[in-house]
């Protein structure tokens, strides 16, 4: 039994409406006409798809496969028919539209063959290896791979093994049914993440308004074979992330800088730990998960969901939503975002759905200026100074935000719940974190840009003297030429005074051998021609 | 009287031979402060500025030739860092280099493209690849953005396509909030 429990700074306490969504159990959902499957459901790489229109898949076959080290691989839900791969709006703040799969179930829900695994006595390494396949992403919300939190280092570092089941957040009760419903499972996940990174102990972070839960975990961790205690934690929001868990349970604060493994600690959602348990123990990769729905609607409750099911279909299990709904939330009150449509699928972060109204949520009214008066520095659990932050952000100096450990900031929203001026503090934190990172990359590329712009004056430089020696060497070589003419000028010199020399020679001529009356006749001939040539020239 | 003197020449000479050894030692290679200013600027090395490049533009920064708002695509941001670095009065982009633009990269036209390589030898970074009387195609991952490529162009086939917001490129907008009127 853990002996003490800590405090975290701050944190709120604001209405739970949680009560609304626990009175039924768990209902499944029927399958729906369509599903549609983004490929980003998770933090990291995109998946690499492994199937084409047309193909004809079954339940848990594999769609698209984990690319790269920080990935997670989506399985088909059902068996059915895949329609098309192409962008459709996905459930994401920027209401964008992302690609994803399409697929038609043919209603027969047929699973692929399974591959149980005896994991007791499978190598450690490979089991985490394993779960590159099983898709298996932090079910809280968070959406990380799972087998890299898992990966044994060899020396496991981790010590203490936490378990998230705070679920802190107003509305959301998927978790809290869960533990109710499934504690077996989720007690047997701890098993398997225990024989995976064997801690020395293992503890269970459960708020307090949660004592059914409680109790059903209690008795099922009784009946395991390793020891787990279940620590029962004030309901204060944020409880539930998961250093303020830690912080609670064990008294340390991660550094900023650093991992909770780091010190020690491992932390996982109970909803992944089912998950865990259910991929070794019957093979099955993650294809559906608990929803719920609350807020506007008629029937609030809990669904074990396909993912890739339309909204649409979980507002009308929970028998549609009241006439005054303008708009519906993903995640909790504090941290959700609103959906851009009521067609955007089931993903695996997807742990509630609210249907909004002016009702439940009025709006806010116009926000004053800031006084400064620190209120939203109280209630900071990650102890910033959220004044100086909203000062920062709203004016730019982004620099300046980082300095103040912007990015330690879980944008909870503690403090645009406190503020009394109404200022949406955690708006603008968003929008530095995100600049912040888009010129962080920008930055990135601008140096890769220098470095590509460097080698090409170097080259053109290189090109230059390059081309330079080459000129030189064709001029000396030109000079070498000159040499040879030299010699040919000499050689032909020598030829024409050879020649000379030869025509200075007494050269034979045709009348040499003739007899002498010939060239009497010769000489009277050239006579005569002489005569005649003297008297026309007179 | 003498011995002081003594003390403080003495003191002279071994403090001048440790400064004289260190300006020797550490002697620092280049202009760190171009390098500085270089680091902020965008290297899209568009010109823009009037200098053929960003490093000559830090160089005539550093040496109090040029102004420090002449960079469009480094834009309001760079700008501000620039007056931080500089410690000088921020001062809104001079018009006269050019208005901040969407980011975008260069495509060329194949079919157009008569493989002629003069936007080859106009790319500051090595991203078009190509070769004389083939097809050319600009390396996205690689482009600056830079325009450069666009004029030697004979036959108009590059254009400048701004980058489309996708999921994973997407930016939290800066909240725009409707303050309280005080009558």
């Amino acid at each position: 039994m853990i002996s003490k429990l800590f405090k975290f700074h701050g944190g709120v306490h604001p209405p739970e409406h949680k009560l609304e969504s626990t009175r039924r159990p768990i209902r499944n959902l029927p399958i729906p006409e369509m599903l549609v499957l983004p490929l980003r459901q998770h933090v990291g790489n995109l998946p690499k798809i492994r199937v084409q229109a047309g193909d004809h898949v079954l339940k848990g076959q594999l769609l698209a496969e984990a690319e790269g080290s920080v990935s997670a691989a989506v399985h088909a839900p059902t068996s059915g028919t895949v329609v098309s791969i192409e962008e459709q709006l996905i459930p994401h703040p920027s209401g964008l539209p992302d690609i994803s799969i399409a697929m038609r179930p043919d209603g027969e829900d047929r699973w692929i063959a399974l591959e149980k695994t005896d994991w007791r006595h499978r190598d450690r390494a490979e089991m985490v290896a394993s779960l590159r396949e099983s898709g298996i992403v932090g079910m809280g919300g968070a959406a990380f791979p799972t087998q890299i939190k898992l990966r044994p280092s060899g020396k496991s570092s981790v010590r203490t093994l936490i378990i998230n089941g705070a679920e802190c957040e107003p509305y959301i009760t998927c978790d809290d049914l869960l533990m109710r419903e499934r504690a077996e499972e989720i007690v047997k996940g701890i098993e398997i993440a225990h024989y995976l990174l064997g801690p020395e102990n293992c503890l269970i972070g459960i708020e307090d308004n949660k004592p059914e839960a409680a109790r059903v975990m209690r008795e099922a961790c009784a009946r395991s074979s390793v020891k787990i205690d279940v620590a029962i934690v004030p309901t204060l929001y944020p409880s539930g992330d998961a250093r303020r868990l830690i912080g609670l349970l064990t008294g340390i604060e991660v550094p900023s800088d650093k991992r909770s493994t780091d010190v020690g600690l491992q932390v996982f959602n109970v909803a992944t730990m089912a998950a865990v348990y259910r991929y070794f123990e019957h093979g099955e990769p993650v294809v559906s998960r608990l929803v719920t729905v609350t807020g506007n609607v008629k029937d609030p409750g809990n669904f074990d969901v396909l993912l890739g099911t339309p909204m649409s279909a979980l507002l009308q299990a929970a028998d549609g939503v009241l006439p005054d709904t303008d708009a519906l939330i993903m995640g909790g009150p504090m941290m959700g975002f609103r959906l851009p449509s009521r067609e955007v699928p089931v993903i695996k972060a997807t742990n509630c759905i609210i249907a909004s109204s002016p009702r439940l949520f009025p709006p806010q009214p116009p926000a004053l200026p800031c006084i400064r008066c620190a209120r939203c520095a109280e209630a900071c659990p990650v102890d910033l100074q959220p004044q100086e932050l909203y000062w920062f952000a709203k004016s730019k100096n982004l620099e300046k935000a980082r300095d103040y450990q912007l990015f330690d900031c879980i944008e909870c929203g503690c403090c645009s719940y406190v503020c009394p001026s109404r200022i949406p503090l955690v708006e603008f934190y968003r929008y530095a974190k995100s600049e912040i990172l888009a010129q962080d990359k920008a930055k990135e590329a601008a140096s890769l840009a220098r470095e590509r712009n460097d080698f090409r004056l170097a080259r053109i430089e290189r090109e230059k003297q390059e081309r330079a020696a080459k000129h030189a060497q064709k001029a000396a070589g030109a000079k070498t030429e000159a040499g040879i003419d030299d010699a040919k000028k000499a050689a032909i010199a020598a030829a024409l005074e050879r020649a000379k020399a030869q025509k200075a020679e007494v050269v034979p001529q045709n009348t040499d051998d003739l007899s002498s009356t010939v060239l009497a006749e010769i000489a009277d001939t050239d006579a005569r021609r002489a005569a005649a040539a003297n008297t026309q020239e007179n | 009287m003498l011995s002081a003197l003594l003390v403080m020449i003495g003191l002279a000479l071994v403090l001048g031979a440790v400064l004289g050894y260190s300006s020797i030692r550490f002697k620092v290679d280049g202009d760190p402060l171009v390098d500085k200013i270089d680091a902020i600027l965008p290297q899209t090395q568009c010109g823009q500025c009037g200098y053929p490049g960003c490093k000559p533009y830090a160089t005539a920064i550093a040496n109090g030739e040029a102004d420090i708002n002449q960079c469009p695509p480094g834009g309001e941001a760079g700008m501000r860092a620039l007056a931080d670095l500089l410690g000088v009065e921020p001062k809104p982009l001079n018009a006269e280099h050019g208005v901040p633009k969407p980011k975008s990269v260069a495509v060329i036209a194949e079919s157009l493209c008569i493989g002629c390589t003069l936007c080859i030898q106009a790319c500051p970074v090595d991203a078009i690849l190509g070769a004389a009387k083939h097809m050319h195609t600009v390396i996205a991952s690689e482009c600056t953005g830079c325009e450069l490529c666009v004029a030697p162009c004979p036959v108009d086939c590059i254009t400048m396509e701004p980058i489309p917001e996708k999921v994973a490129n997407w930016k939290w907008r800066y909240p725009v909030i409707e303050l309280k009127q005080v009558t």
